[in-house]
């Protein structure tokens, strides 16, 4: 909420200087979020008024204006149509210094101009360039002083003031209107709050106009008042118009003039029909369904739900508290007024206001809860401004009131030692007493010391006290949150937990950064294309209301944040590429493709952690010491071979169809049998659709299982000599090379100690179809010296079971 | 010994001449072998010396003394030479082939340079370590979560003004993006009696457009302590000597009164700004504070929902923004760089 500092602290017996009055407001929890100037910095303009107007004799669209600006008149050329003997209003003098320049005497037209006339435009006060300011006899409503010629300007319009914006958090709608600050700030000052002095205006007319409230529960009280012969086309008085303007609202008329200003001043909405426009009577009831409203800003509303709504014989005239419709809008026009002033209960805004999109002063006052027993009130205010400024007269109030559907205000209780508990330091009795008079709480109290217990009966301008809390709260902001003194939680001192079966997080994503991935934080929403392309055949989950078509699913697997960070950093000249993300997927599971009812309470879907992993471009950072050769399937699965050596389980990788891979350099990872991930070369023909240049290489890893740590035990080293023997075999060139392990571990048991596969050959001098290996077994026995004898019959073992298996020779 | 009437060569001419001729041709010898060569001829089982020794028959026995002894001085001088000139060929080839595998230590080392883990990782770390020494537990939820967790259980009702706070990202099938990791304090507080101390670091998402402040996806971490006894002023304590180990400065924090449906009472905290130390800069508007965090004493309503009596324990929350304090921290300017996944910008934090 915006507001003028000055009117503010017009409300308030004490002065509070401007910038602890921002203090204090924000550490109540008012918080200040800017304060500008109201008006632009401009010197040497007076208060003047026109004493004659001459025809300026070269020039048929400028006059000649004797101007009173206190000493000697000066002679003033000026070119507003407004200008008229006896007008009061802005003078510039000979050496003023406006926002646009300073003032010169100058010739216009051959005649000397000694100032000039100025417009609200011309000073920074707003769109108003029309005429010259009409400064009004009375400026401000609460200095009924005539401006003397000569006064400046500033002092005058009370330019020397500042609009502070305010955050109110929601539930503070209480102090949504200067009226609602005033009283905040008078309790921070320990002082009362001061209203403006105004006489309640006579009814002198016996109009009403039928009012019938059908929704009591959504419409608990509903004020309307006929105001008849207005005249709309008088103007609004610079004061009003200074106000609003300064409250961030633009004069319309008076009729709309008024209900804003009682808006500001008093935080009530009210509404302002154009009582000729109205038929019948007035019904606030809910929209049935089909039902239509042209809104005043012009929007078509069809309500499919049953929103409030006042109508009448001819259908819907406003969303009630929200917005009124065009056909009983006020115009210049309008002579007869129907003014209506209400309380909506707050759900029922909230959801019509939410529903529609619509966002008014109005609304958000009453979604926030206005005061009940105002409207009696601040009918009478707008009336009284309306008549001074409109003229007319005022039928009599119509109150349609159920008293049983207004909102109640329940006595309860706030405990000293609870406050001292829940504060952790003892607050004074009296102090708690004091503040809590001054929040217009009716205390009493009883008991005494840490026994004692006051019982309290919350205003009708407060909706956010209802419990003990709700008042410790109140007690702690006035008292001051900085006052309490720092502790810390005195608690048992517990032993940490350490797992024996799961590593930390940290470890694998240590490894990773030292292997040379940096690590990338993608968005978990991604475009529905791409996670098509790198997911085809899974379902995403989709977002209602996305931030963009970019962000509208939700992500499968860790493909298109990676894929495309690699892009852009390819984009930006980055020649070799290692990234990794560690992250909540949302794979397509039959547990997500929820009801209805999900959003109540429902068991979350499956979000699975996955560890991610992207290599681009030559093996080695480009160096004098290395060849310069490409990644290749085997650097991403020595990577992967790696990252799950941390946990030590039985890892396989096996070659598989996977659709976003290239179909030879794919492999599933299984850790002790259970599929964890694949890692593969992404496949050309997705490398070319997403404009990514040729080898690309990923890998995906499920966390929970890459962190699983297998438990280790001491077994026996072996203390007698090995011995290693490398076979050179020939074998058909599809045999995987996984099968020669496993047949010779499976031929020699335990006296395989290990394993190497340690050349690899296709080419000239093996066949087409086949491919020479060269392997080396290291020999050990556990408890003795294994003889020439046993090596030879183990080796035949180990031939005899590759030709037989695997169809492999000796080269 | 001679030939022609020649007066025959004695065994010091032989010495003398021999002596001349071995020194000489290990003077010349370039290696090992030539030094071999040498030490064959002269020392060796059929070099010269040898035949010397053998010829000492010939030699008158009261001369036969003194000119043995003065052969085998002669042998051990040679023998001293040709050593002396192998330690010397052996110290040049050790030297030669020093030189020829010196190396320029100025070239780089044939190294695979590590990668780096992202700023908000290392902020989200350090934020662990300083409340696990403390004997926090660090737990996490579910990033979509239901209606019940995210609001309702939270105290924010359906038509609760302070859903505008949260512009929610829903799903298809209803459920929607944790707005804050406030859900996991459900989670926890529904899986175990108190006491609880416990932090929830994780991703949170706003239907927010990406500015230099703001983001659609950004991180949070959330704490939660419920034990009795618990006051205003621990989560003050707690709260200060938090900000300060962070920063490991002794920054002045300040607490406002603020609105959270799920705590009562609520508080805004402001850190005096890192950038100017309070003096006021563009980086805290002027004001020399920095908002870093909302908190408060959990709402009764919260904790009667997962059936916490409140008479006997009291809690109190905290909520903050890792990629803020990880801007902080950094001095980065732009909230988008930690999404963009620039190599380097992520290199600058190696």
């Amino acid at each position: 909420m915006k507001f003028s500092a000055s009117w503010l602290r017009q409300w308030l017996p004490v002065d509070v200087p401007v910038e602890q009055m921002c203090e204090q407001l924000t550490n109540a929890g008012l918080e200040v979020d800017s304060v500008e100037e109201v008006a632009p910095a401009f010197s040497g303009v007076v208060v003047a008024e026109v004493r004659t107007v001459r025809r300026h004799p070269n020039a048929d669209k400028l006059s000649l204006c004797d101007v009173d600006g206190g000493g000697e008149p000066v002679e003033v050329v000026c070119g507003a149509p407004n200008a008229r003997p006896g007008l009061k209003t802005a003078l510039a003098t000979v050496g003023a210094k406006l926002p646009g320049g300073a003032v010169r005497a100058a010739k216009l037209r051959g005649v000397t101009s000694r100032g000039m006339l100025c417009s609200a435009a011309e000073l920074g006060l707003g769109a108003d360039h029309d005429g010259i300011m009409e400064l009004e006899d009375v400026l401000f409503e609460r200095t009924p002083r005539q401006p003397e010629p000569g006064a400046d300007l500033r002092d005058a319009l009370h330019l020397d003031d500042v609009c502070v914006n305010v955050d109110l958090t929601p539930n503070r709608g209480d102090c949504l209107s200067i009226r609602g600050l005033a009283r905040e700030l008078a309790l921070l000052n320990d002082v009362a709050a001061v209203p403006p002095k105004w006489k309640k205006a006579a009814s002198d007319s016996e109009a009403v106009f039928p009012v019938r409230v059908d929704n009591p529960a959504a419409c608990p009280r509903y004020l309307g008042r006929v105001i008849e012969d207005v005249d709309l086309s008088r103007p609004t008085p610079l004061w009003l118009c200074e106000r609003l303007r300064r409250s961030g609202l633009r004069s319309i008329d008076p009729a709309v003039d008024v209900t804003n200003y009682v808006l500001l001043e008093l935080g009530q909405p009210m509404h302002a029909f154009d009582r000729d426009q109205l038929q019948e009577g007035i019904v606030v009831r809910d929209a049935a369904a089909g039902e239509t409203l042209t809104l005043l800003d012009g929007r078509e509303l069809r309500f499919d739900d049953a929103p409030l709504l006042i109508t009448d014989g001819g259908g819907p005239v406003a969303l009630a508290g929200v917005m009124g419709g065009t056909r009983s809008g006020v115009t210049a026009q309008t002579r007869n007024l129907f003014l209506e002033c209400a309380f909506f209960s707050p759900p029922a805004l909230a959801a019509a206001a939410r529903r529609y999109g619509l966002r008014t002063d109005a609304s958000h006052r009453y979604e926030r809860g206005v005061d009940f027993m105002l409207p009696f009130e601040a009918i009478e205010r707008a009336t009284q401004l309306l008549l001074d400024i409109a003229g007319g007269r005022a039928g009599p109030v119509s109150d349609s009131t159920s008293h049983g559907d207004l909102p109640r205000r329940d006595r309860f209780q706030l405990r000293k030692a609870r406050l001292d508990a829940l504060v952790g330091e003892e607050v004074p009795s009296q102090r708690i007493q004091q503040i809590f008079e001054r929040l217009a709480l009716a205390p009493s109290v009883n008991g005494d010391g840490a026994g004692r217990v006051w019982t309290v009966t919350p205003p009708s301008h407060r909706f956010d006290l209802a419990i003990e809390e709700d008042l410790v709260e109140e007690v702690l902001r006035v008292h001051g949150y900085n006052a309490v003194a720092s502790r810390l939680p005195p608690a048992p001192l517990p032993l940490g937990r350490v797992s024996a079966d799961q590593l930390a997080q940290e470890r694998l994503a240590d490894l990773l950064v030292d292997l040379g991935y940096s690590e990338a934080v993608t968005y978990s929403f991604v475009a529905p294309d791409k996670m098509a392309t790198l997911a085809p055949n899974a379902t995403p989950l989709r977002i209602r209301n996305p931030v963009s078509s970019d962000h509208a699913v939700m992500r499968t697997n860790l493909l298109p944040g990676l894929l495309d960070a690699l892009g852009n950093n390819l984009a930006r000249q980055a020649r070799r590429v290692r990234l990794f993300e560690i992250g909540q997927c949302f794979p397509d599971e039959p547990a997500n493709s929820g009801d209805a009812q999900a959003g109540e309470r429902a068991a979350p879907p499956p979000q699975r952690v996955l560890c991610g992993g992207v290599l681009f471009g030559a093996r080695e950072e480009h160096s004098w010491a290395h060849d310069g050769a490409a990644t290749d399937f085997f650097d991403a699965k020595g990577d992967v071979e790696r990252l799950l050596a941390l946990g030590g389980g039985d890892v396989a990788f096996e070659p598989t169809a996977d659709p976003v891979l290239h179909p030879g350099q794919a492999a599933a990872v299984r850790l002790g049998g259970d599929l964890v991930g694949r890692v593969g070369r992404l496949h050309p023909r997705l490398e070319a659709e997403l404009a990514l240049p040729p080898g690309v290489f990923v890998f995906e890893l499920r966390l929970e299982a890459a962190l699983a740590l297998r438990p280790r035990r001491h077994g026996v080293v072996s203390r007698q000599p090995a011995v290693r023997r490398d076979l050179a075999l020939v074998l058909a060139r599809e045999v995987p090379a996984v099968r020669l392990e496993a047949v010779a571990r499976s031929a020699l048991g335990e006296v395989l100690t290990r394993f190497e596969l340690f050349d690899l050959y296709t080419g000239e001098g093996v066949a087409n179809d086949e491919k020479s290996v060269a392997v080396g077994l290291t020999l050990q026995h556990p408890s003795r010296t294994l003889a020439a004898t046993d090596i030879d019959r183990l080796l035949r073992g180990v031939l005899d079971a590759y030709a037989n298996e695997l169809g492999a020779r000796l080269r | 010994m001679s030939a022609d009437g020649a007066r025959p060569e004695t065994i010091a001419d032989a010495t003398a001449r021999i002596e001349k001729e071995c020194l000489l041709a290990v003077a010349e010898a370039a290696d090992d072998r030539a030094v071999d060569a040498v030490r064959v001829r002269y020392l060796g089982k059929k070099g010269e010396i040898t035949a010397l020794l053998k010829g000492l028959r010939e030699v008158p026995a009261g001369q036969r003394p003194a000119a043995g002894a003065h052969v085998n001085a002669l042998k051990q001088r040679l023998q001293a030479a040709v050593e002396a000139k192998l330690v010397d060929i052996r110290a040049e080839t050790l030297r030669q082939t020093l030189a020829d595998d010196a190396v320029d230590v100025t070239l780089p080392g044939r190294r695979r340079p590590g990668g780096s883990l992202h700023p908000v990782t290392q902020t989200s770390r350090r934020i662990a370590e300083i409340f696990v020494a403390a004997g926090y537990e660090v737990v996490s939820g579910p990033e979509i979560e239901d209606d019940y967790h995210n609001f309702q259980a939270l105290n924010i009702a359906a038509d609760h003004p302070a859903r505008a706070m949260h512009d929610t990202l829903y799903l298809d099938n209803g459920l929607l993006l944790r707005t804050h990791t406030s859900p996991v304090q459900i989670r926890v507080l529904e899986e175990r009696p108190p006491p609880i101390r416990v932090i929830c670091p994780g991703r949170v998402y706003r239907k927010d457009d990406m500015d230099a402040s703001h983001s659609p996806m950004f991180h949070q971490v959330e704490g939660l302590v419920v034990d009795e006894g618990i006051a205003f002023a621990d989560l003050k304590g707690t709260v200060v000597e938090f900000v300060r180990r962070f920063f490991e400065r002794d920054l002045a924090v300040r607490f406002r009164p603020s609105y959270f449906p799920f705590t009562e009472p609520s508080a805004e905290v402001d850190v005096q700004c890192v950038h100017c130390a309070g003096d006021g800069c563009q980086a805290c508007g002027r004001s020399g504070w920095t908002e870093v965090m909302g908190c408060g004493m959990v709402h009764p309503n919260v904790l009667h929902m997962v059936g916490v009596d409140t008479e006997w324990f009291t809690g109190f929350a905290f909520g903050f923004g890792v990629d803020r304090f990880a801007t902080l921290f950094f001095a980065i300017d732009d909230m988008r760089l930690l999404f963009e996944n620039d190599l380097r910008f992520l290199g600058q934090f190696a």
